[in-house]
């Protein structure tokens, strides 16, 4: 008995915690994977204004915000690594990067939706519902849902990487338990992937 | 399960596979600006197929993990791709 009372370890099963993290991105697979399907038969259906709409969109910075996001993708699977390497140091060093890299990226979403708005582009807006067809409000009704929620999962990511870091700071995450690590850097990914998709699809097939 | 020898990924594994994402990049920013009609979209489309492959393969650890993770992603891609293909046949033919 006594033994029992010492051993006070909450179960641990990174295997099933990975398991479950996976699900979870499948979840989150249906939700924009249904956001790309009505993009794609929108586009289908309306090619010539989602042409002509897509140009408005600003392709450098959508590059920038590309090479950003696959950074931050390799600091946090180094940052995997670097625990199971017992590195803690490089662990906090690898995961504050990917923290900036999002803030950063976060900050450019920013001044691209600024512009479009200087512009008159947003949902509901004067310019967009006289002046442009119902291709054109199509387009970029979606441009600012998908690209919006794409935002939301980056700040939820940010938050759950600086969850990490404080976990690992307390040593409650430590290189014999980092599951929760490799989950935070699971759901970055899937980040990663979405902006893959997102990135051709909207700034580049013009 | 402490026991258990996990796999480490070396950082140099990481950097080649930036490298190649980069590239990739590259090469899709500049076949968009090509005029290539209907193969501009396809090009795309599988350059970042391409790309997710290989972040689910080393970053997201499916090469180290255990098969049966690798089905589950397959499976689950192979019903999306069903749904993608399902809803064209019926767009295309109406």
């Amino acid at each position: 008995m006594e033994q029992t009372m010492i051993h006070h370890d909450s179960h641990y099963d990174p295997e099933a915690s990975k398991i479950g993290m996976w699900l979870f991105i499948f979840t989150e697979l249906l939700l924009f994977g249904g956001l790309f399907i009505i993009y794609s038969v929108y586009r289908f259906m309306n090619p010539d204004a989602f042409h002509l709409a897509a140009k408005e969109l600003d392709t450098t910075i959508g590059a920038i915000n590309t090479i950003i996001l696959l950074v931050s993708s390799m600091t946090v699977a180094m940052a995997t690594s670097a625990i199971q390497n017992k590195n803690i140091k490089l662990t906090q060093i690898l995961l504050g990067i990917t923290v900036v890299l999002a803030i950063v990226f976060l900050v450019n979403k920013y001044f691209e939706w600024s512009a479009k708005f200087d512009h008159g582009i947003f949902p509901g807006s004067e310019h967009l519902i006289n002046d442009m067809s119902k291709g054109e409000i199509l387009f970029f009704g979606l441009y600012f849902v998908m690209t919006g929620l794409h935002a939301l999962h980056i700040i939820i990511g940010m938050a759950f990487i600086i969850f990490v870091m404080v976990f690992v700071a307390k040593k409650k995450v430590h290189p014999e338990r980092y599951a929760l690590l490799e989950n935070s850097g699971l759901y970055w990914h899937l980040v990663d992937v979405i902006w893959i998709f997102l990135f051709p699809l909207f700034y580049l097939i013009t | 399960m402490s026991n258990e020898k996990h796999h480490i990924v070396p950082y140099r594994t990481y950097i080649f596979v930036l490298l190649a994402l980069i590239v990739l990049t590259f090469i899709s920013i500049a076949i968009t600006h090509i005029e290539l009609a209907d193969y501009t979209v396809a090009g795309a489309l599988i350059l970042a197929s391409v790309k997710t492959f290989l972040v689910l393969t080393f970053f997201m650890h499916l090469k180290f993990d255990k098969p049966y993770m690798r089905i589950m992603v397959g499976f689950v891609l192979a019903v999306f791709l069903a749904v993608i293909i399902i809803t064209f046949l019926d767009y295309y033919y109406r």
